[in-house]
């Protein structure tokens, strides 16, 4: 593709009178007073009205100025950017599927139900809980239901009780899930290992503390190995322990967190069970619960009954919907569809690989980008730009320099605790070649940074656009097109 | 099977330049006593081709294929066309993460821009976001928002509102002190005005409505925005047949602070309830407060426009446990359908085709109500969807048509114990005048 090629907005190149689509005629006797004395419009001001091959030119043109994980590594850190196997993307759309009515009566659903209570016993087992919920519908979503679920069973015990406590290593989502559940949150600092603070933990841990929320392994890619002691100290205070499972890609197979004392956790099934990210969604956030938990997942709940399926909206104790319908059920299709490929070597592989990948990175870059916390990686590792700051470079420039090598740029300046952060997750899907392709391209850049830091600041110099004015964006916002006077 | 990429030789060299003896090494941090030491227990691994005879055995048992339905409730069967799965199924759309990375992620971005601009477009109001998960969580999102704009602790909601809608909102405030109240409907199906009058007071934050609601019925934005107004509460409406505002005027021009709702009609199939399109739009003056992400035009080093994720100080990836929402996910790849849905149909097109479901709607209630015991339920006047009761229980009705092969809609005692005969029946541009016709036959056929 040319990179001069400029794509206009569809509302420059849009003229009157065209279009890209048409119906039949009505074929019933048309009523010209329809709707009389109901406010309705003159016209869709401004709509679009452009051809079918305008339409598709526009939308490729746009497409080939995405990176994407079709095109190559894309090892951005927590995000879990795997490989999307095609034949998924096909049956989620199946016919019985796409068609299927989210208020049709039950005994026309069975096919629907079963996909769900199939993934649930799927995810129990890989989890180790002894029930999951497939209504949330994103990572955030799913943390929030998990904390309504924490809340209901302590209010059902007398005592919603004030505080969650989260360390200083987690995704922001975390303390804006406790906060709208109505909890305040406390920070728990990170020790010299990048790992929860027993102490600090101990301290903490008060009767008023409703839960912890931990993700593990935590966002350096570290394993919390404390994590049985951590369960304990929480659970004897009478707290719930909540895990993000975002980086669940490290664990499958290899260790259940249902076994290492965790009492609700979420999975991102668009990270560990490969449903594609899309750009930013649709995901699916499912969550598992232990059995003391189960009495308050949302309604409704799938049960079998006489050799089917049906739905129990009978439970008083119930934190209710939390989502209409069902879920994202399309993206649920496609995480049991990746299951059932797989099979119980190959989920176990995903972190087989995912680890090996990581560390095969972390060994290859050592002593070229600093590594705050030397605790053994799972399935990331983070890097900083503390030996490039030298040089006047910064994690922004490693990043924008590595689109000219044909990379996506890892997750930057997140975790919080590490400053100017590399964040980087390979997935256990690539192959040796692009590793090897992204490793050579970070030590390229690790050695511009020194003899031409010039060509880093300036980066990327092979995109359609440079380096955009982010503050003028949020200054003076520009959120939509206007038709100039 | 699976999708990994190392040769035998690959994983030895790996391992070697790693330091550690084998893959199981890799996890000495994991304490040996939680240690998994046996497979999962789940099904062998499957090739493509015994995949897609399982998921086949799986379809077959859902029954409803094939029925001819007139089933809506918040979704809607509704004409896609070609271009719209042709298109959206480009990898470079379905796989590439949120576009944090601007230069590498124009075509997301602009998409998002044009997105932004056809929602406001549609809801006649300044700013619309990047898009939410659905209608429901777009509902309690936009009552969070009323809350902190307003600083009040009440909120209105339309008893015509979506049921599940209010579920949700319901679950979403119950930790947070806000208060929810329901207003009645009237006999033509839309919001007791008298009943909002009383309930509507200086605690309230929004008045919570759907138009059309959930028995079909438009409702009259400018009088139940004029009320919330008056107590300088906000009118908030929610839209669940996104397709009705191809014809009915935007409700930020009739006085709607903020719009949001389902924009699953957009280009998205029925999909059993998901993935679908949580859409919203707000006045200016409130954009700091509205959740989720938004897309805004800047220029590069050289002055070419380009566009970016902006204003992300609202988010918490910023903000944490401040910020306007937890929200992180959205539903982008659906936003990129429902711009290719659009553009599509465009000016024209859509309002073709939300002027078919009107006339179409409007003959089938014809029919359906000159079968003998047949009457209207609400007086008000619909736009795709209208309430008949019928002189029978609906459970009885129901099978009797299934048993013709029709789903004939959606029986509202379920939802609403007063409504027990009354069933909700949507007619979009897909029915044709036989299929049409052949309801009206099948009832006929059915209630003698």
């Amino acid at each position: 593709m040319i990179k001069e090629i400029r794509e206009p907005l569809i509302f420059e190149i849009s003229a009157a009178g065209k279009r890209a689509a048409g119906l039949p005629a009505l074929d019933v006797p048309e009523k010209k007073d329809l709707l009389a004395g109901v406010a309705l419009r003159r016209e869709l001001e401004d709509f679009p009205e452009v051809s079918e091959t305008e339409i598709v030119r526009h939308f490729t043109r746009l497409s080939q100025k995405n990176y994407c994980v079709d095109l190559g590594l894309y090892p951005l850190g927590s995000c879990t950017m795997k490989y999307n196997p095609k034949i998924n993307e096909r049956l989620s759309a199946h016919p019985a599927f796409a068609g299927s009515h989210p208020l049709a009566p039950v005994d026309l659903i069975q096919g629907n139900l079963e996909v769900l209570k199939t993934l649930e016993g799927f995810l129990c087992e890989i989890a180790g809980m002894d029930a999951f919920t497939l209504q949330p519908v994103a990572g955030a979503h799913g943390e929030l239901t998990g904390m309504m679920l924490i809340r209901a069973a302590l209010e059902a015990r007398g005592n919603a009780r004030k505080y969650v406590l989260i360390p200083d290593s987690a995704h922001g989502t975390n303390p804006s899930s406790a906060h709208i559940c109505g909890y305040t949150v406390k920070e728990i600092k990170s020790n010299e290992k990048g790992t929860i603070d027993l102490a600090s933990l101990e301290q903490a841990m008060t009767d008023e503390v409703a839960a912890l929320m931990v993700t593990n392994p935590n966002t350096l890619g570290v394993f919390e190995s404390d994590i049985v002691r951590i369960a304990e100290i929480v659970h004897a205070k009478g707290g719930f322990v909540y895990m993000d499972g975002a980086n669940m890609n490290a664990l499958t197979g290899i260790v259940r967190p249902g076994d290492m004392g965790i009492d609700v956790l979420h999975i991102n099934l668009h990270k560990t069970f490969s449903t594609p990210h899309g750009g930013g969604g649709p995901g699916s956030g499912p969550v598992g619960v232990k059995k003391e938990l189960v009495p308050f997942l949302p309604v409704p709940v799938i049960a079998e009954k006489g050799g089917r399926y049906v739905l129990d909206f009978d439970r008083p104790e119930s934190i209710g919907r939390v989502r209409a319908y069902f879920g994202n059920y399309a993206v649920n299709v496609r995480a049991l569809c990746y299951i059932l490929t797989l099979g119980p070597v190959g989920v176990r592989e995903i972190a087989e690989f995912a680890v090996l990948n990581a560390n095969y990175i972390r060994k290859s870059l050592e002593g070229e980008f600093d590594l705050k916390y030397t605790t053994a990686s799972m399935h990331e590792c983070v890097f900083s730009d503390k030996i490039q700051k030298a040089f006047g470079v910064t994690n922004l420039d490693i990043s924008k320099r590595l689109i000219d090598y044909g990379v996506h740029p890892p997750t930057m300046s997140f975790p919080l605790i590490v400053h100017g952060a590399l964040m980087i997750e390979p997935t256990e899907t690539e192959s040796r070649r692009d590793l090897d392709h992204f490793i050579d391209a970070m030590k390229a850049i690790a050695k511009e940074a020194q003899e031409n830091p010039e060509i880093l600041h300036a980066a990327p110099h092979v995109t359609y656009v440079s380096r955009l004015d982010e503050v003028a964006a949020a200054k003076f916002p520009v959120l939509r097109w206007e038709k100039k006077p | 099977m699976s999708y990994l990429s190392l040769s035998d030789k690959d994983k030895k060299e790996m391992l070697a330049r790693t330091g550690v003896g084998s893959v199981d090494e890799l996890f000495c941090c994991i304490p040996e006593a939680v240690r998994l030491r046996r497979l999962l227990d789940l099904p062998p691994a499957q090739s493509e081709l015994e995949l897609v005879r399982t998921v086949d055995a799986i379809g077959r048992k859902n029954a409803g294929v094939g029925l001819l339905s007139f089933l809506g409730g918040g979704a809607y069967d509704h004409f896609i066309p070609t271009v719209v799965d042709y298109l959206s199924s480009r990898g470079e759309f379905v796989s590439p993460y949120t576009p944090y990375q601007p230069e590498v992620s124009q075509g997301t971005l602009q998409i998002i821009f044009e997105y932004q601009t056809l929602i406001c477009q549609l809801t006649g109001l300044d700013i619309a976001n990047a898009s939410l998960y659905d209608g429901s969580t777009g509902t309690a999102e936009a009552v969070l928002m009323a809350q902190r704009v307003t600083g009040r602790n009440k909120v209105v909601l339309a008893g015509s509102l979506h049921p599940q809608y209010r579920a949700v909102v319901r679950t979403y405030i119950k930790n947070l002190g806000i208060e929810a109240v329901e207003v009645g409907f009237g006999p033509d199906g839309r919001i007791d005005r008298t009943e909002l009058g009383r309930l509507v007071d200086d605690k309230t934050a929004a008045v919570v409505y759907q138009s059309p609601n959930f028995f079909g019925v438009i409702e009259e934005i400018k009088a139940l925005s004029d009320a919330a107004h008056a107590a300088k509460a906000m009118s908030v409406a929610i839209v669940a047949e996104a397709l009705s505002l191809g014809l009915l005027e935007a409700p930020g021009r009739l006085g709607a602070d903020i719009v949001t709702g389902e924009g699953q009609s957009l280009g998205l199939p029925l999909s059993f309830g998901g993935p679908y399109l949580g859409f919203m739009a707000c006045k200016k003056e409130f954009l700091r407060q509205m959740p989720g992400r938004i897309a805004g035009q800047t220029v590069d080093k050289e002055g070419r426009r380009g566009f970016v994720l902006t204003l992300s100080t609202r988010e918490q990836h910023i903000r944490r446990e401040r910020a306007t929402s937890n929200i992180c996910s959205n539903q982008a790849l659906c936003a990129l359908r429902a711009t290719i849905f659009m553009e599509t149909l465009g000016k024209q097109g859509l309002r073709e085709m939300a002027w078919q479901n009107a006339q179409k709607a409007a003959y089938a209630a014809d029919r359906l109500l000159a079968v003998p015991g047949v009457k209207k339920r609400f007086s008000g006047p619909v736009f795709n969807e209208f309430v008949i009761d019928l002189p029978k229980p609906w459970a009885a009705v129901d099978a009797g048509l299934r048993e013709k092969g029709l789903l004939g809609g959606f029986g509202l005692g379920s939802a609403y114990p007063e409504l027990k005969n009354a069933v909700l029946v949507a007619v979009t541009e897909l029915r044709t005048k036989d299929q049409i016709d052949r309801l009206a036959r099948a009832l006929q056929e059915v209630l003698s």
